[in-house]
């Protein structure tokens, strides 16, 4: 069976998203080798840069670059780096990120919703970055994101799946892809994200702070593999106490 | 008061030298430290009053190594567990507590370490702080440069990779406008990918006019948090008024600039003390504004020109550890900057522990980059040194050596929106 992540009209077999900014940039080739990733995130701030040694240079060949908006503080702000990115040459995708919090970093939704309508209609393929809100997810489908990504936790604490919950909502009424992003500390956590039917997992550090990073990315990518194959397979009950009979227990009525 | 910061230059004629004196030895020659001048816009903001009122109430003695071990145990640091990693009772535990800083480091900032430097336009200053090589009563070769000066010096520091500049002044506003910063500030944007500035604190629509001319971060070290020391510091001058500096940062933000440093500079007065005043400014500050970029330099006392017995006193490597480490446990986003004034071994050590920005091809002189970073002799006039540096690697060493440590170094993580 075909199982292929569908963005914005691309396909993709993988479906584990790197992050690149929290580790050494001569990291970058194993990681994505072993994670197996066809998509790569990167902030335009970090590449917009005269320097020497650029992040770009160091992302392999055939590797989707999905730009970030980082350092946007208004929907304006957003927009202003998403054309920059097209400038420099990083394609068509953007992942927007609109935080007016330096503390946690947590997304603003609205601003983003404003944003993902102005890209969207310049012909971006924008993959918002969100807090796990059901309206405000309706209405990033409705502007013509191409996805959406909720955070599980707050990005960079790998706490996992702190907002399970919402995200299963996601997974369930929304029918774009729903990749969950930041928060995601262990491979397991990832398994346990895509088995809820999550299309996709996108980690940074949890694979910056491992003793072994292209270990790490190796282990990430088994497990999401294993969490979706999981979904698809669909999953048996979890009996929450007790057993089950294997007699119906209504068998004996007549009619 | 503690004399080893006073000295007479030989050039002082007689009315200074008993003005100097005057302000050094009586307190009721010196101005009220707390009364605005004119022209200091005053904002309302109550983040001093809490400050203080922390700062004034701690008492490190009071903390015990079960405090310690209890604020290493909670997830999320508070008030009362800063207080007792900054606490004597904390330094038994400075491994495991460098523990816990680097993995909060690791988990905001991964292992890249930044890389600025900064750029002396000019060391005229009009305060007396006893302890600045700057001050006005100090005997050293003054200079300002002009416009064509400093995009030379732009060019050559630009030329050695570096993307990130912080522009300093003395602190003159006769001698270093507004209109001349925001000059140099328009010129930077030509070399450089990001603006800092370290100059006298000005009002918020000043902040504002240098954020239009491409500043956007604004670093002001309140020096020490004692309001008492503080008056005995820094003597005369606009300097001398500790509210109109504490608020700086604040005008910075309310000007438009996208972040802030704060620091104290550690040696002054209860380094502890002082240390805990630095990391609450951050902290309220982000409470009230927090979408600002904040972040902390830790510097220490260091010799002057004309006077070397000038030291950080009680504030070791160990103290700044401890320090450093517990700012980062306490604001795990926020940036720390470890400057020249520390040695390349102390450096390279904290990069892997909790400091995020490191300065590199540094002078604290005025206009001296050419024979600096080329060993050729200047054909120019050259200002003094604000201070004794103590690392001097230049920009390719310094990212040889963070490299080195298995970190990223990273020149550029910035856009100016």
């Amino acid at each position: 069976m075909k199982d292929q992540l569908i963005l914005g009209g691309r396909e993709f077999h993988s479906r584990f998203i790197l992050g690149s900014g929290k580790y050494s940039l001569n990291l970058i080739e194993a990681a994505v080798r072993d994670a197996g990733a066809e998509i790569i995130t990167l902030a335009v701030r970090r590449a917009n840069t005269a320097e020497q040694e650029n992040i770009l240079d160091y992302i392999p060949e055939g590797v989707t670059l999905l730009p970030n908006t980082s350092g946007a503080r208004t929907a304006e702000e957003a927009v202003r780096i998403a054309r920059l990115a097209r400038e420099l040459g990083c394609g068509d995708f953007v992942k927007i990120e609109i935080m007016r919090d330096t503390k946690y970093l947590l997304p603003d939704n609205s601003e983003t919703i404003r944003a993902t309508e102005v890209l969207a209609k310049e012909g971006f393929i924008v993959l918002p970055y969100m807090f796990p809100d059901l309206n405000a997810a309706r209405d990033l489908v409705n502007c013509g994101a191409a996805a959406v990504m909720p955070l599980a936790a707050p990005i960079g604490s790998n706490k996992g799946l702190a907002a399970k919950e919402f995200i299963q909502i996601l997974v369930d009424e929304i029918d774009l892809p729903v990749i969950v992003d930041a928060g995601i500390g262990k491979p397991s956590q990832a398994c346990e994200a895509m088995e809820m039917g999550a299309a996709a997992i996108m980690a940074n550090t949890a694979l910056a702070t491992a003793g072994d990073l292209p270990l790490m990315a190796a282990a990430f990518r088994q497990a999401i593999e294993a969490g979706r194959k999981a979904y698809l397979s669909g999953l048996g009950r979890v009996l929450t106490r007790g057993a089950s009979a294997s007699d119906p227990l209504t068998g004996f009525l007549r009619d | 008061m503690d004399n080893r910061f006073f000295v007479d230059g030989k050039h002082l004629s007689s009315a200074a030298l008993a003005k100097k004196h005057s302000l050094e030895t009586d307190p009721a020659s010196r101005t009220d430290h707390m009364a605005y001048m004119d022209g200091m816009e005053q904002i309302k903001s109550d983040i001093m009053e809490k400050v203080l009122s922390e700062m004034n109430s701690y008492d490190p003695s009071r903390y015990t190594a079960r405090d310690v071990k209890a604020a290493l145990e909670h997830d999320t640091c508070t008030v009362e567990d800063l207080k007792a990693l900054l606490s004597p009772a904390a330094e038994p535990f400075l491994e495991q507590i460098a523990q816990r800083a680097r993995l909060e480091t690791l988990k905001h900032f991964g292992n890249t370490v930044y890389l600025f430097t900064p750029l002396y336009i000019a060391n005229y200053c009009e305060n007396y702080c006893v302890y600045c090589g700057f001050n006005c009563y100090n005997d050293i070769s003054r200079m300002k440069l002009n416009m064509e000066q400093i995009e030379r010096e732009m060019r050559i520091i630009s030329d050695s990779g570096m993307e990130e500049i912080l522009i300093l002044t003395g602190e003159s506003r006769s001698q270093s406008n507004i209109a001349y910063i925001g000059e140099a500030c328009q010129l930077a944007r030509k070399y450089f990918r990001m603006v800092g500035l370290e100059i006298y604190p000005v009002n918020v629509e000043e902040y504002q006019y240098l954020h239009e001319r491409g500043a956007d971060y604004v670093t002001v070290f309140q020096e020490t948090y004692d309001s008492r020391r503080y008056s005995e510091l820094h003597l005369l001058g606009h300097k001398r008024v500790y509210p109109y500096r504490f608020d700086a940062q604040e005008r910075a933000l309310m000007g438009g600039m996208r972040g802030v440093a704060c620091s104290a500079l550690l040696g002054l007065s209860d380094f502890r003390k002082d240390a805990l005043a630095s990391a609450l400014h951050v902290y309220f500050l982000q409470r009230k504004y927090p979408h600002a970029e904040m972040s902390l330099s830790c510097p220490r006392l260091r010799p002057i020109i004309n006077n070397n017995k000038i030291d950080p006193l009680d504030v070791h490597e160990t103290q700044l550890c401890q320090i450093i480490c517990a700012y980062r446990i306490f604001l795990p986003f926020v940036g720390i900057t470890v400057s020249s004034r520390e040695s390349a071994s102390f450096r390279n050590g904290i990069v892997k522990i909790a400091a995020t920005k490191v300065s590199a091809g540094v002078s604290t002189g005025i206009g001296d980059h050419e024979s600096k970073y080329s060993g050729k002799a200047s054909d120019g006039a050259e200002g003094d040194e604000q201070f004794e540096i103590s690392d001097a690697r230049s920009l390719d060493v310094m990212y040889r050596d963070i490299a080195g440590e298995g970190l990223q170094p990273v020149l550029n993580d910035y856009i100016y929106l």
